[in-house]
């Protein structure tokens, strides 16, 4: 009898390996339905599914905190045999490579980091590429020509965005001027409300944010402002104000993942994509105008062309040093460690 | 000279907007201290009040259930508090710890399919008359109902705790347990009643920031306000009228240190979101003796369990 049963679990055991699926995990510094940041990221899993079938088996975790906590959870994913793991956080880091090391059989991707090792890539996508279209949107809109931006922290990929959203602004409105303030925090919806609040107070008619609540579209929707969001449609918070978003999506790149590592041609590459690639867009809502939002498609097509760069020279910073000159733009090394604002941007880098 | 006219007013006004939510917590856990009961468990109070609050205003689009149900939720929570710390006698400052985690995982919990969506919340109310008085009327009159609630509960706290027979009745609980159970009074009977209603008062601090400052749920939206708000408890040396000046002392600083970006002054926004813990410590600093703790006012028994057996 047992030597029955023994056989039936080798022969089962044997099955489930032929078709073994690529076992792959994603884990989240936030709750999957965050609306943002981390439901973006999950939506990209969701597509995994969809287009691979039996062929993937994902999994994840919500709301893992960085730091030490986040360690145990990629070492277990990693001792329950997952070929591939993602995870989406930058304070993720440490633990990563730390994880890759000890083990080798296993594939990590780390979304907006810089360190890889053997089995550890990198992976971001040019979010200032939508941030640029959506400054476009910003100028020509804006009536007073003060737009407030509520920012989380000063870090380059967030000056980044600043800056390329600036220079959409400078390009169809000149006079305009984006008002910067620093909330500080990455989820106190009620902070964040209260700095768009404050922008308002100063004239600003447009708010915008990088930020992963809706705070900010509400305080522009309750005093009748415009607004224009971040990672998704968010609309539902401000269905008057809300003109469009710069958005992920992690599909099309998650399948690209997952089919090099299937393949065996996955390397430890450090991707950074763009609208090209698919990796991030924009989201333009009905409230647009028509011509607005057909400048805004030409210049994406333009960009997508390599036509345009929304760091194209001349650019001048606060100070009126001219930092790109006709013809010139920005490194890809420069962009990433960009600590400086242009000159339309009123604010202080803290 | 217009614009920093509008500059101070729009200030003031914002400084009561987020002193509000501090406000609640404070007086609610007044009342909770007063009687004897020390509560460190503010955070997960206030947190089970913002789910709570606006799950049922999603639910029922009803802002008086969503109150009953923030203050209910808060009330259940005070429940198990004070059944740790008045009938099991456990160490208050562990107890209210756990609550913090408590009320942090349940909501966390609760909150799963709430995120994303919209409530009906208090919009703002312009008071007629008292909101046409000049400089005033938009600083004070210019807000959402439970900003007006919260008005007239400072001076209805302060005359209940200070000149009436039940406040009397709790200051003496506070003061001296054994004393009032040797003059009658149900020592455990008004512990409980107290840790609960406190309970359900610092769970509208944190509705307020689920239904009025935003009609949103986010997990740990609270962003440690209940901290700040244990602070403020002695800051106020649990007198209500003091605790209006705290939260609108610490609301203001937030207030400030957003405007004075938004005109581009320089100012560094890390050193103002620390003010507030400095004070913190200046006043745990000030109030760290028990000679102090005495002068300031403190209940004598706070964080004592009681028990009639142990009486001498």
């Amino acid at each position: 009898m047992r030597k029955i049963f023994l056989f039936i679990s080798v022969l089962l055991i044997a099955a489930a390996l032929m078709a073994a699926p690529l076992k792959v995990a994603f884990i989240y510094v936030a709750p999957v339905g965050d609306g943002g940041w981390s439901t973006m990221h999950n939506e990209g899993r969701l597509h995994l599914e969809r287009v691979f079938g039996d062929q993937v088996v994902t999994d994840f975790i919500e709301s893992v905190p960085e730091g030490a906590e986040a360690e145990a959870v990629f070492r277990g994913y990693a001792q329950r045999g997952y070929d591939l793991i993602f995870g989406t956080s930058f304070g993720y880091m440490d633990s990563m490579v730390k994880v890759s090391q000890a083990f080798p059989d296993s594939t990590f991707m780390h979304c907006s980091g810089y360190m890889t090792t053997d089995n550890l890539g990198t992976y971001f996508g040019r979010m200032y590429e939508p941030r640029f279209l959506s400054g476009l949107i910003a100028g020509a809109m804006t009536k007073t020509n003060i737009i407030g931006y509520v920012a989380a922290y000063p870090i380059p990929e967030v000056i980044r965005g600043i800056n390329a959203f600036a220079m959409g602004v400078q390009y169809v409105n000149p006079e305009a001027k984006v008002h910067v303030v620093w909330s500080n925090t990455w989820f106190d919806p009620a902070r964040e409300k209260e700095a768009a609040e404050s922008l308002l107070d100063v004239g600003a008619d447009l708010i915008t944010q990088h930020q992963d609540s809706p705070a900010p579209q509400q305080a522009a929707e309750d005093r009748g402002a415009l607004s224009i969001g971040y990672n998704s449609d968010m609309s539902a918070f401000a269905p008057n104000a809300f003109l469009a978003a710069p958005v992920w999506n992690w599909g099309p790149f998650y399948e690209y993942v997952v089919r090099n590592v299937i393949e065996g041609t996955w390397t430890n590459e450090q991707y950074w994509g763009g609208i090209k690639d698919g990796v991030v867009d924009i989201f333009v809502s009905d409230l647009v105008p028509d011509g607005v939002a057909k400048l805004v498609m030409s210049m994406r097509e333009a960009i997508v062309q390599g036509l345009l760069h929304p760091f194209d020279g001349p650019v001048y910073d606060q100070t009126g040093a001219l930092r790109y000159a006709e013809g010139e733009k920005p490194t890809d090394a420069e962009l990433l460690s960009m600590d400086w604002f242009v000159d339309n941007v009123v604010g202080k880098i803290q | 000279m217009n614009n920093i006219e509008s500059f101070i007013l729009s200030t003031l006004s914002a400084t009561v907007r987020a002193g509000t939510p501090l406000l609640f917590a404070v007086l609610g856990t007044i009342f909770t201290e007063r009687s004897g009961v020390m509560n460190l468990g503010l955070e997960g109070f206030m947190l089970i009040g913002a789910i709570g609050g606006f799950v049922a205003s999603y639910q029922t689009s009803s802002l008086l259930a969503a109150i009953l149900v923030a203050m209910l939720a808060g009330a259940i929570l005070g429940l198990v508090h004070a059944f740790f710390t008045v009938t099991l006698r456990v160490n208050q400052i562990v107890s209210g710890l756990a609550i913090t985690m408590l009320g942090t995982g349940l909501s966390g919990l609760w909150g799963k399919d709430y995120i994303g969506v919209i409530a009906r919340r208090f919009e703002p109310i312009k008071i007629p008359v008292l909101s046409e008085i000049p400089y005033v009327g938009q600083i004070l009159f210019s807000h959402d109902l439970l900003v007006y609630i919260s008005f007239i509960m400072v001076p209805l706290m302060w005359v209940f705790i200070y000149k009436t027979r039940p406040g009397l009745t709790l200051r003496a609980v506070g003061e001296s347990p054994d004393t009032a159970d040797a003059k009658g009074i149900n020592v455990f009977a008004v512990r409980y009643f107290y840790t609960i209603l406190g309970g359900s008062i610092t769970a509208i601090g944190g509705a307020y920031l689920s239904l009025a400052y935003n009609s949103m749920w986010i997990e740990n939206m609270t962003a440690g306000r209940g901290w700040i708000a244990i602070a403020l408890v002695l800051f106020a040396t649990w007198d209500p009228a003091k605790a209006l000046i705290g939260a609108y002392l610490f609301g203001g600083i937030t207030a400030l240190g957003l405007r004075l970006q938004a005109v581009g002054a320089h100012i560094s926004p890390d050193f103002l979101k620390m003010l507030p813990y400095l004070l913190t410590i200046a006043v745990l600093f000030f109030t760290s003796t028990d000679t102090l703790k005495r002068k300031v006012g403190a209940p004598a028994s706070l964080g004592v369990p009681y028990s009639r057996e142990e009486r001498t």
